[in-house]
């Protein structure tokens, strides 16, 4: 090509409010992307789950079954299944156009309280307060987890799954990085009980959000750590971080009701978005667009990089 | 001549067929008249019809449809056109088949390889065809290798030649017909490219003379050659010159033909070509005699003028096809093979008529007669001409009358393993006990003795853990072990045998409990109340061993069918059988008196309370009950705990990496993991490690009760304990925020059960251990001063006995009581039940009196102090709760509503209290929900919002006095939780300011008083 890659623009951070949604459906204990980022999803405390509609923040199902508060949701790949996990130490795999329970797994013993398709949506992971990871099997009709995962010595607050790797973060201070391709596992000693972990977008690092106020970034292969953000509050609640869009921002929550926004290379804070006055409790970053959804007490916020002409709903309690 | 004329019968038609009968009446009547003349003269052409017979009803003429053309294979034909030549080809006119044309399909595999197809012209032709295109039809033909000679154009040439001038000139076949080419093996004709001769012997040539001195040299063992063949060499070698050599001489070898038949040795079966063909010599075999006909037979050849017949024959055999005359079917006994008179001729053998058995009558005859007797000698035997001695045979001794065959092996048994007492018992009964310990083998030795023995410098350094400790804990643990000896010696001095069980056994009483509990219901309760008892688990050991003791003095109990738990170790085995015998007689001491002297006293005191369980276990159960199980053949009693093989290292060393920002190798650890393989299929990854059966992480087997073992655990436990200095997670327990070393015992409640100490000497060294540590804690931080009084706090509502640390100390060696985790883990988790109803309730009751939800809120943050301090929005939060407070005021008929689901809403903030105690992260507070309220409360918080402002400034003091106020009230606070569960009067703003002295609760009381007066 003759003509030079246009310059890189300067990555545009979601940091204007789009719109709010109530969800009616008491605390909304996560909010999350579906796989292509069209749809949201909000995991109510009154024991519902329900999918939005991300461009109208219209409420388009809901779905009940759980018998305690809704922890944590995932959607496959293709949109066709959900699974969701609860207070109730259950794990759910729905049927996403009939709303049906095609699953119902139980075999934690305590809370679960985050769950996860792997890419292909044919295996589960939950990870309870009980200290252990359940690998569920979506294509059989066991109703026992393949593999149990109980290295953690306790519950597990975070886990995210790769094409081939598992990253599970614990209480017990430690992340832990099973490779199943080379059926290895890295212990990470962090120190601080985990609240979050996520993998960077490229797959080379690991992101850890812990209970002393600190947002880690860790090489995988090494466990070197690259970066260190602080300046938020995180001392008690299980708050979620994550990586912008393109990996150029690390984004965390608050317990003083902001989004903290870093400069992934210079750890520099970037933006400190004000979101409410409660605890901003879940946050997730669309897959492809500068789109942020937050969570707090019982509505679900979407921020976008630009002001849209058509904000259907503006707070008036701010 | 007449023209015999037959016809083939046409087919098709009827008329033909009237037709034809007509015309083979003609024939037939010209046959009779020509039947005067001789048949020979008839020239026959055709198949003649079958003759017509009277008084044969008229055939019936076949049906169209059954009239069929059958090719000469038998398949049916079916006449088709005249352009196929009238039949039909394939499958109507296709090249298939009925199942249609399918093609030639190539399948390999590696079981079964796929032949190279050879296809030849004549696979797609029809077999009718063959002929037409002059393929021969194929025959087994034997190939040219096999065919008499090759053609040879230069051997015929020369063979013709030489014909001519041969005897019988002309004649060339002759020869080669009588000298057929036998067909030689390679080895045949390498031996000849090497010189060999037909006729010669294989091997170095031979000079003549030496061959022969040798052969007068050699003494013949064994079988001699036959003479004849030496005879003709000397012959020869009369005319060999000196320095000539020969080959040797061609020896037909042995031929040791192996034996592959079932038959007795020498046995032949009956040869069919003697029985039909008749044998020469043998004669006539009969299979079937008696034994009188056969001994005479071989004795006497009575029958030797007989003819000889061929076939078989004899009793019951019948007359063969091949024999003459119908005689000799059946055995004639005749009379004249009986002796019929008594006592008259003498035979002379002096036997007077009693036919002896053959050995006596043997005597008499010369061996001759023997060998007849025994029938054919076998090929390569002869009769030996010396009788070969018998070999005397000499009777075992006779065994005493009561002799059992039976050996037991005694356990081996030293004076220095055994208890004094069953020393004596052994050496009284038995006389012989082995005393020298030393020379028991070296796996019984010990390293220092090895040492000694082969004269090396004793390892320097610690030889003991203990060494490693310091001074002070040393004469901590020396006290604590002169306390427990004192407390053993004490209990010595009671000589009891019950009694010392029993303090021994105290230590593991609560474990007990359920098992005797359930004893106890089986069988009645024993004379132990009885004794004077000092405790309670005193008595319950007591009556544990009185159970056992019941159990087994009965007269049911069989030795020989008791199970044996301690199978792996003979030893000990061998005490507890000592133990179960003397059970049995009814000893009351068994227990004491045969355990061993040398043993710790810990082992001592395990080892007399795994008797004595095992003994009430393994109780003498009914036959008819015991007969159903049979033995595992793994025992499952063992001695050994699974283990991961990888653990983790030092945690300290970790944590001073992550102080120092040091990631990367200092923290980071790789295990060896194992998918499960279903796992790596799902995620369409290859196995790591194919066919490893191992899940998870490898585990390795260790001795259960080894001190590593729970070194390993305290470490694990430690993890958390290290991390106090950094910032604790107020989610350990919110409840017990500041706890950090006794919470961090805990690391999870779910994993408390399965790292239960066990047994007194693991809880102990636990206990130093956690001793250790808290004098270090007490050395480096301040305010660890708080430590106890906080212990005391927890306790508080929950245990119920208070102790200081020395007394609690001593209660741990004394018996083991599960931890308060274990409790806490049962009642937090049944109450998490509750919560779980109960917050449905809550999320009813919200829509009813939403501002209710406020002051779960509020507990909850008060619960977590130092966040709710230091976090922003707390003041929003308490702002809030007084806003409700407004509300209420505002509307005075409602207050008592309100302070109704207030009070009801007290009981869900509770239980949520304890659903928080959960570990790890919590979850924030659900938080106000705009949407549940009453647009009249909306407007309500709008008005007082505008109040309230000016009320802020006042209230942001008062919290900085809390903060103030707030490293005192920490110690305060429990108190004041308990005084605040009686008082109801305001519980809400009570919640809200736990933390608060109580005289500031007074002046916020009457805050409140004054506003509602105001309003």
């Amino acid at each position: 090509m003759a003509f030079p890659q246009p310059r890189p623009q300067a990555p545009q951070l979601p940091q204007h409010l789009l719109r709010t949604i109530e969800c009616q459906q008491g605390a909304v204990r996560a909010v999350r992307f579906n796989a292509d980022g069209n749809y949201v999803l909000t995991c109510g405390s009154d024991k519902s789950l329900k999918l939005w509609s991300m461009s109208r923040g219209t409420l388009l199902k809901t779905y009940t079954g759980h018998g305690y508060e809704v922890l944590d949701v995932d959607s496959s790949y293709d949109n066709s299944q959900l699974c969701s996990c609860s207070s109730d130490k259950t794990v759910i795999l729905w049927d996403v156009a009939s709303g049906q329970v095609t699953r119902k797994l139980r075999g934690h013993a305590g809370k679960v309280n985050c769950v996860q398709f792997n890419e292909e949506a044919t295996v589960m992971l939950s990870g309870s307060i009980d200290g252990t990871v359940r690998c569920w099997d979506t294509r059989s009709r066991r109703y026992e987890p393949i593999q149990i995962l109980d290295e953690a010595q306790d519950g597990i607050s975070s886990l995210k799954v790769s094409e081939h790797e598992l990253l599970i973060g614990s209480v017990d201070g430690r992340v832990r990085r099973y490779d199943l391709r080379m059926g290895q596992l890295h212990v990470d000693f962090i120190g601080s009980p985990i609240t979050c972990v996520c993998f960077s977008r490229d797959g080379q690092c690991t992101l850890s959000s812990s209970l002393d106020s600190t947002v880690r970034l860790l090489d995988k292969s090494s466990g070197e750590m690259l970066g260190e953000y602080s300046g938020h509050v995180n001392k008690g609640y299980k708050l979620d971080c994550c990586l912008s869009d393109k990996d150029t921002h690390v984004l965390s929550c608050s317990e003083d009701g902001h989004v903290y926004f870093w400069d992934l290379v210079e750890g520099s804070l970037t933006l400190k978005l004000p979101v409410g006055k409660a605890v901003v409790q879940s946050l997730s970053f669309h897959p492809t667009e500068p789109r942020l959804l937050t969570s707090m007490e019982g509505h679900v916020q979407v921020w976008g990089a630009e002001p849209e002409d058509n904000c259907t709903y503006l707070q008036e309690e701010k | 001549m007449h023209l015999k004329l037959v016809c083939q019968p046409p087919l098709n038609t009827k008329e033909e067929e009237e037709s034809h009968s007509t015309h083979t009446a003609t024939i037939l009547a010209v046959n009779m008249a020509s039947d005067e003349d001789s048949d020979e003269d008839f020239v026959t052409y055709g198949t003649p019809l079958e003759p017509l017979e009277e008084d044969e009803p008229v055939r019936k003429p076949l049906p169209v449809h059954e009239q069929t053309v059958k090719d000469e294979k038998g398949r049916y034909k079916r006449f088709h056109g005249a352009f196929t030549g009238g039949f039909s080809a394939g499958y109507f006119n296709t090249v298939g088949s009925q199942e249609g044309w399918t093609p030639s399909t190539f399948v390999s595999s590696r079981q079964q390889k796929a032949e190279k197809p050879n296809v030849r012209p004549e696979d797609f032709m029809d077999e009718e065809d063959f002929s037409e295109h002059g393929i021969a039809p194929r025959e087994i033909v034997t190939t040219d290798d096999f065919a008499s000679g090759k053609k040879d154009q230069l051997k015929d040439k020369a063979r013709a030649v030489s014909s001519l001038a041969a005897l019988i000139p002309g004649d060339t076949g002759l020869l080669e017909e009588l000298i057929a080419p036998a067909r030689s093996s390679i080895g045949v004709e390498l031996l000849r490219k090497m010189g060999w001769k037909d006729g010669q012997g294989v091997g170095p040539r031979l000079k003549r003379k030496q061959c022969k001195q040798n052969d007068d040299a050699v003494k013949v063992y064994g079988c001699a050659f036959p003479p004849n063949g030496s005879e003709e060499s000397e012959d020869e070698d009369e005319f060999a010159p000196e320095n000539v050599s020969f080959a040797p001489k061609d020896v037909v070898p042995v031929d040791f033909t192996p034996k592959v038949d079932s038959h007795g040795l020498g046995y032949r079966g009956l040869n069919p070509l003697q029985a039909l063909g008749g044998g020469s010599e043998t004669g006539h075999i009969n299979l079937f005699t008696l034994q009188s006909d056969r001994t005479t037979s071989l004795f006497g050849d009575r029958n030797s003028g007989q003819q000889r017949r061929g076939g078989i024959g004899g009793q019951a055999f019948g007359v063969g096809a091949m024999e003459e005359e119908d005689t000799d079917i059946y055995h004639k006994d005749s009379m004249s093979n009986y002796d019929n008179v008594l006592g008259g001729e003498e035979p002379g053998d002096g036997l007077y008529g009693w036919t002896a058995p053959q050995q006596y009558t043997r005597k008499k005859n010369d061996s001759k007669r023997d060998v007849a007797y025994l029938g054919r000698i076998l090929d390569g035997f002869t009769l030996a001409s010396q009788v070969t001695e018998i070999k005397t045979v000499y009777p075992p001794p006779d065994l005493p009358r009561d002799y059992r065959p039976v050996h037991y092996f005694r356990p081996v048994v030293d004076s220095s393993t055994v208890s004094p007492i069953v020393a004596q018992a052994l050496q009284a009964s038995r006389g012989h006990l082995s005393q020298d310990a030393p020379q028991q083998g070296r796996h019984s030795l010990d390293s220092s003795q090895r040492c000694d023995m082969l004269g090396e410098m004793p390892l320097q350094g610690p030889s003991s853990v203990f060494e490693l400790l310091g001074s002070k804990d040393r004469e901590r643990l020396n006290e604590i072990r002169r306390a427990a000896t004192e407390q053993n010696k004490s209990v010595e001095n009671l000589s009891s045998a019950v009694d010392r069980a029993a303090v021994v056994a105290s230590a593991k009483a609560a474990a007990l409990q359920a098992l005797s509990s359930r004893f106890q219901s089986i069988a009645p309760q024993p004379d132990s109340h009885t004794q004077s008892q000092t405790s309670p688990t005193k008595s319950q050991a007591s009556s544990e061993t009185q159970m056992a003791l019941k159990a087994w003095s009965g007269p049911t109990a069989d030795a020989s069918k008791t199970f044996k738990p301690f199978a792996e170790n003979p030893q000990k085995q061998a005490r507890y059988d000592l133990y179960i015998t003397k059970l049995k007689q009814g000893n009351k001491d068994a227990l004491e008196s045969n355990l061993d002297s040398s043993m710790t006293e810990w082992e001592r005191g395990r080892e007399r309370d795994e008797f004595v369980r095992a003994a009430l276990l393994y109780k003498p159960s009914n036959s008819s009950l015991s007969s159903r199980f049979t033995r595992s053949k793994h025992e499952d009693d063992t001695d050994s705990v699974e283990v991961t093989r990888d653990q983790e290292n030092d945690v300290d060393d970790k944590q001073a990496a992550v102080k120092m920002k040091m990631f990367g190798k200092l923290t980071r650890e790789t295990f060896e993991w194992h998918p499960d393989k279903l796992l790596c299929k799902r995620f369409n990854v290859p196995d790591p490690y194919p066919g490893s059966s191992t899940v998870g992480m490898p585990k390795v087997k260790r001795d259960k009760y080894s001190v590593f073992n729970f070194l390993t655990i305290t470490d694990s436990s430690q993890v958390s304990r290290g991390a106090p200095s950094a910032p604790k997670p107020p989610s350990s327990s919110s409840t017990l925020p500041h706890l950090t070393p006794e919470v961090s015992n805990k690391k999870s409640r779910w994993d408390i059960p399965g790292q239960e100490p066990k047994d007194p000497l693991s809880a102990f060294i636990s206990e130093t251990r956690s001793e250790v540590l808290a004098a270090k804690n007490e050395t480096d931080s301040t305010h660890a001063t708080a430590t106890p009084e906080v212990k005391v706090a927890q306790s508080d509502g929950k245990q119920t006995e208070q102790k200081t640390e020395e007394e609690e100390k001593e209660e741990d060696e004394e018996e083991v009581r599960p931890p308060m985790d274990l409790f806490k883990a049962i009642f937090a988790s049944s109450s998490d039940e509750k919560s779980s109803s109960s917050s449905e309730d809550d999320s009813e009751e919200k829509e009813v009196a939403p501002p209710a939800s406020d002051p779960i809120q509020s507990s909850a943050e008060t619960l977590n102090p130092p966040v709710s301090a230091q976090s922003t929005p707390a003041p929003d939060i308490s702002r809030l709760t007084d806003l409700k407070h407004l509300t209420v005021q505002s509307m005075p008929s409602a207050e008592t509503t309100a302070q109704n689901t207030q009070s009801s809403h007290s009981a869900p903030a509770k239980l949520q209290g304890l659903d928080e105690e959960e570990f790890g992260p919590r979850l924030p507070p659900p938080g106000f929900i705009p949407s549940a309220c009453s647009p009249q409360l909306k407007k309500q918080k709008k008005k007082d919002k505008e109040k309230h402002k000016a009320k802020k400034h006042k209230k942001e003091k008062k919290k900085k006095k809390n903060k103030k106020h707030k490293h005192k009230g920490k110690q305060k606070k429990r108190v004041e939780e308990s005084n605040s569960s009686s008082d109801d009067t305001d519980s809400n703003s009570e919640d809200e300011n736990r933390v608060v002295s109580t005289s500031e609760l007074l002046q916020r009381l009457k805050n409140i008083r004054s506003k509602r007066e105001h309003i």
